[in-house]
């Protein structure tokens, strides 16, 4: 079952297409990546997905049902939809535990003014946070955390908002192995609770341990798709993707 | 004695004053210059009712508050979907309209001329044209409007706010309609700043729209920055500092005829040297 499509998606910057006419279906459950050389269009996509960016034309359609031309950002966690990105994007001054916190509670004004479920957002944001190895941190403030832990609390955040997509753009990237193997497991773990990943990669070594389904983009377009062994030997992608 | 009181009465409307711009500018990182327009909204409103109809003074702040929060989210509707510089301009325009507004609607804001003989406030059997009184009336007004701000600041709406100041399209991706949170801290702040108007107008007995024009929006603005940015004790002690230093000034012996050009001056170069030496202000948990 496609839980996530992108029909003739369209994208420009200043006349130039980052998004041409891109249509794919994501699988429920499974973890797809998204791969392709730099400035194909990868991280526009997930900006197109969550909102941060304003589509062009085309739509994307959510659990088959739900057909959208405009995804306004403060709606995509209603779709189910999460997300990380490329260069971190914390909420510095705050501290770690507030990062967490400010994604669980409620949403409208008069709510969050006087907020009833106290203790289960303090109980998830904890759970999150002892997940990623931060609570310990808790306290401190984003701004100080290494560049390895601030990735981290990234994906804790995501992970509080418990939803059925999560996008994650490169969240390898800059990792020791350590926390590489930490957040492996936790995108395996999403899979194994049938939540749906899209993984923007480079490392070909993680998209074949970790990825279902591929696609490959290039200029906006979609290059190929498929099970990773099979697309990774294709000559268009090792042209285009590989330079060989 | 008398004069000691007189600024205390004054340090309690300032921190009133920069308590509730603190929530904007501190809080939500959004740079307004125009409390000055919502203090004077309020004054006016007290100035007019207490003059003109049989309306008392509470019930002058109660519709001061009223009036203000209707125009803040008039206008706060438009400004809620700018940021940065771009709200700075807008609030900055507001405060030039209603500036423009108290000076020239003459008949009901009697404009340059200003509204005199505005009576003191009245409750049971307490007079309050007695400043002692009056200064702990507007103490009693300072310590409310303070535990409201407090409690705001340490609810969950008040990490959102937080969180829309550090990166608002990262919290909105999170399912939150920020326009919303910052249409509704301003009317809050506004509100705040319009009581803060009602006490000034009572106990000075006359007011005029000097009072309210874009320099007295700066001026509670430094009160914040010098202060401490998202820090209400330190709105208070910018406050305080900057009313003492303002008397303080008046001693120090310059030309009468350049004295206030002088105290501006100092203003001035007092803010310089905070912005390059601390610029999270005297409390402050954030920079500008």
């Amino acid at each position: 079952m496609k839980i996530l499509e992108t029909k003739n998606l369209m994208k420009h910057f200043n006349g130039v297409r980052a998004i041409d006419r891109l249509s794919i279906g994501i699988e429920k459950g499974q973890i797809t990546g998204i791969v392709g050389p730099n400035g194909s269009g990868k991280t526009t996509l997930i900006n197109l997905l969550s909102g941060v960016l304003e589509i062009d034309s085309g739509e994307v359609i959510i659990d088959g049902i739900k057909k959208l031309t405009r995804v306004l950002p403060h709606q995509v966690s209603s779709y189910g939809i999460t997300r990380t990105f490329q260069n971190v994007r914390l909420f510095e001054q705050m501290t770690v535990l507030d990062n967490i916190l400010v994604v669980v509670t409620e949403r409208n004004v008069f709510s969050s003014l006087f907020e009833k479920r106290i203790e289960y957002h303090h109980k998830i944001s904890e759970e999150v946070l002892q997940k990623v190895g931060l609570w310990e941190k808790r306290n401190q403030l984003a701004v100080n955390l290494s560049y390895g832990q601030r990735k981290l609390l990234e994906i804790a955040r995501t992970l509080a908002m418990k939803v059925e997509i999560y996008l994650f753009d490169e969240p390898f990237a800059g990792l020791f192995p350590e926390m590489r193997k930490i957040v492996a497991s936790i995108i395996r773990e999403l899979k194994q609770k049938n939540k749906t990943v899209i993984l923007v990669e480079h490392d070909i070594g993680l998209i074949r341990e970790l990825c279902d389904q591929i696609f490959v983009m290039d200029e906006g377009k979609l290059l190929a798709e498929g099970e990773p062994e099979a697309v990774l030997k294709k000559r268009s992608v090792i042209e285009a993707y590989l330079g060989e | 004695m008398e004069y000691l009181i007189h600024l205390a009465i004054l340090f309690s409307i300032y921190a009133i004053l920069g308590v509730s711009l603190n929530l904007v500018v501190g809080y939500t990182g959004l740079l307004s210059i125009t409390h000055a327009a919502f203090y004077g909204i309020g004054a006016y409103t007290t100035a007019i009712l207490l003059t003109k109809t049989g309306v008392g003074f509470f019930n002058s702040v109660i519709l001061g508050i009223i009036v203000a929060i209707a125009l803040s989210f008039l206008i706060g509707v438009v400004l809620s979907k700018f940021k940065g510089d771009y709200y700075a301009l807008g609030t900055f325009g507001f405060n030039t309209m209603i500036f423009a507004i108290f000076l020239n609607w003459q008949n009901l804001t009697m404009g340059p001329f200003g509204i005199p003989g505005i009576s003191k406030p009245e409750l049971l059997s307490i007079n309050f044209a007695n400043n002692f009184n009056f200064l702990v009336l507007a103490l009693i007004f300072l310590g409310l409007i303070y535990f409201i701000a407090r409690f705001i600041t340490k609810s969950p709406f008040g990490r959102v706010l937080k969180a829309i100041r550090e990166d608002e399209k990262a919290i909105a991706v999170f399912g939150y309609n920020t326009p919303y949170f910052k249409l509704a801290i301003f009317s809050i702040s506004a509100a705040m700043a319009a009581v803060a108007g009602s006490l000034f107008a009572s106990y000075l007995t006359f007011i005029d729209p000097s009072s309210f024009r874009l320099m007295e929006s700066t001026f509670i603005l430094a009160i914040v920055i010098l202060g401490g940015l998202a820090n209400l004790r330190g709105a208070i002690l910018g406050a305080l500092f900057l009313i003492l230093l303002s008397e303080i000034l008046r001693f120090v012996g310059f030309p009468p005829d350049i004295a206030a050009q002088m105290r501006q001056v100092v203003y001035g170069v007092i803010l310089i040297l905070v912005m390059l030496y601390r610029p999270q202000g005297l409390m402050g948990e954030y920079k500008l």
